[in-house]
């Protein structure tokens, strides 16, 4: 417990830094917010008055306080395109971006471990090899492109695919009533397996394009660490006290490789936070990440640095999650650090 | 390491890894098509042709035609310069600042250290691309800003990297002498310490290369940067992503073709580097 409070605490000073950063971002750069909210048929009187509403003619320093202040009461300021609450917007459609996220890291997950740990045993083998062939492609796909192959084949070619305009085909289906935001979870909730199965179908070519590309950093870690540990001393004297195969595989050498694959679970939220923002216009998903992509070519301020924010807020959040449970899974960690 | 042992090296990493040198091919084509472009095409990449919108591949446009009718090849081809171009600049600029901030950080450590480590730590917090994403949001929308959104994000690599390095190597005998044979620090830095580091900072920046890539054309992919119509890899894709649903496939499939071979090349390059310098890091 006292090391989740000591890490904890330690994600303090990036907090700060984020929260200085999107400052920085929002106010302290070229571009002049006053004259945009102005308008273009604004003369340079009206621009000061909205700067002086806006609070922008005062020192940077006081500026910040009045940021941070906003912050604390949940005030990420008005989005001018929907005229909402950026706050209120992003609640709103942040469930469907971490409903395709979670599925698109089951997806890396549960491919990209049994392909490390397979590769790791049959070392220099045809497995091995195509597990190297896999993930040296994978790495090289962007994900936005990935998606439309993706969508050319199986929507286009083959037609096992629903078309790729958003979360549910809202012609043939009505949203489950909102619980959790996520369609499929609520689907299961509300007991309607038709939707839950249409939902379902949607997500599927989304979730394996982001999947895809965090799946080259996982295998290849979990492929170096199995190597790792099975040439390990403790792994060597499992094995020569007789001790049945799968259970040295998965009881010692497995169990020890969980550390490193864990390591690299940062890099990969990070990979698809951001890669979200591609898949989610690629296939028209109702997502935080398609509202910033409109927001950043309407100069919708507010929404996009609520959005960087949230993002930001998200993933030091995801590294705590990893890292306490680094702690369950290896003890050691514990004590270092 | 003596040149003997490079070109030993070379000899084994080539003949270990084939793939080096289609990746060294590669990498030749697209350096021809970047800096001779314009005059390889086969047609103006901005001409239109409203009699021939959307044409399939053939003899006369061997990549087919886009919306406006404009020859995909030629516009494949041009786009070479702008893509390699903004994460060429981009890598280029954070291995020279990346290198500067981390050597300072790690051969002065103290104050300097706290705080160059706090920013990258600070870098670090975002989500990469979603970063990228808010710089060039406050920045402005064009192409130079493009480039400095992926400089920043991939500042923390080269930083940290030279840092660790110049940190380690700050106290060992061939620094400990420069300094005592009374050189400024500037001058033991750039003429003792940096030289050393630089190999592995190559690799890293050639590994870096490939991803650079994806960051740009990823952000000219949602309309960001590049404006049509110039010919850009990630815009083109975008504008072709529209015709998928009719079956109009080789707008969008050659210029991310285009895309995915330029990554995967630098990416080869990179493991190829990496098996030349330092052979034990090999995986």
């Amino acid at each position: 417990m006292n090391f989740v409070w000591k890490r904890l605490l330690a994600t303090l000073p990036s907090l700060a830094g984020v929260v200085v950063l999107t400052f920085l971002l929002s106010h302290a750069l070229p571009g002049d917010p006053a004259a945009y909210f102005a308008g273009p048929a604004a003369d340079a009187n009206s621009i000061a008055e909205i700067r002086e509403k806006l609070g922008l003619d005062r020192p940077l320093v006081e500026q910040f306080f009045y940021y941070v202040a906003d912050l604390l009461r949940g005030n990420l300021g008005k989005s001018l395109t929907t005229g909402q609450p950026v706050l209120t917007d992003l609640v709103d459609r942040l469930p469907a971006s971490l409903e395709l996220s979670a599925y698109a890291l089951v997806f890396a997950i549960g491919c990209a471990i049994p392909m490390g740990v397979l590769a790791a045993i049959r070392l220099d083998r045809p497995a091995d090899h195509a597990c190297r062939v896999i993930v040296t492609v994978c790495a090289a796909f962007p994900t936005f492109f990935i998606g439309l192959l993706l969508v050319y084949v199986f929507y286009f070619l083959l037609g096992w695919a629903p078309e790729p305009l958003g979360r549910l085909n809202e012609i043939l289906y009505t949203a489950p009533p909102r619980v959790t935001g996520a369609y499929t979870i609520d689907a299961l909730i509300a007991g309607d397996g038709e939707v839950f199965r249409a939902a379902l179908a949607q997500l599927v070519l989304p979730a394996i394009s982001l999947g895809l590309f965090a799946l080259a950093p996982l295998a290849r870690i979990t492929r170096a660490a199995m190597l790792e540990s099975l040439s390990s001393d403790f792994v060597r004297t499992a094995h020569a006290s007789g001790l049945p195969t799968s259970k040295v595989l998965f009881t010692y050498a497995f169990r020890n490789s969980l550390l490193p694959i864990s390591s690299v679970l940062g890099m990969v939220f990070s990979f698809l936070l951001g890669s979200n923002v591609l898949i989610e216009q690629v296939f028209g998903w109702q997502g935080v990440g398609a509202y910033a992509v409109s927001a950043v070519l309407a100069s919708d301020y507010a929404a996009v640095q609520g959005f960087v924010l949230m993002m930001a807020l998200l993933y030091i959040l995801l590294n705590l999650l990893v890292d306490v449970l680094a702690t369950l899974i290896d003890p050691r960690v514990r004590f270092e650090g | 390491m003596t040149f003997a042992n490079l070109t030993r090296n070379a000899g084994h990493a080539f003949g270990e890894n084939p793939l080096t040198l289609v990746a060294v091919g590669i990498l030749l084509l697209l350096l021809t098509c970047a800096l001779l472009g314009p005059s390889l095409a086969p047609y103006d990449p901005l001409m239109t042709d409203a009699t021939a919108k959307l044409v399939p591949p053939s003899m006369a446009h061997p990549f087919g035609t886009d919306a406006l009718g404009r020859d995909i090849l030629s516009r494949v081809i041009v786009a070479t310069r702008l893509d390699l171009g903004m994460a060429f600049s981009a890598v280029i600029l954070s291995f020279v600042v990346g290198l500067a901030l981390g050597s300072a950080a790690g051969y002065l450590g103290g104050w300097t250290d706290r705080i160059v480590g706090r920013l990258m730590d600070t870098i670090m917090a975002f989500p990469l691309f979603v970063l990228a994403m808010g710089i060039v949001a406050a920045l402005g929308n064009n192409v130079a800003n493009i480039i400095i959104a992926t400089m920043i994000i991939n500042l923390p690599f080269y930083c940290r990297f030279a840092r660790a390095e110049v940190n380690m190597r700050r106290d060992l005998g061939y620094a400990e002498a420069a300094r005592m044979g009374g050189n400024r620090t500037l001058t033991v830095l750039a003429v003792h310490i940096i030289p050393n580091i630089l190999p592995p900072m190559m690799v890293q920046a050639s590994l870096n290369m490939g991803w650079a890539i994806l960051n740009a054309a990823g952000l000219s992919f949602i309309g960001l940067g590049v404006r049509p119509p110039t010919p850009e890899w990630g815009i083109m894709v975008s504008e072709g992503a529209s015709f998928i649903v009719s079956g109009e496939w080789w707008a969008f499939v050659f210029p991310g073709a285009a895309l995915v071979l330029a990554v995967f090349c630098f990416n080869l390059l990179g493991d190829g580097l990496r098996d030349l310098l330092d052979p034990r890091k090999r995986v």
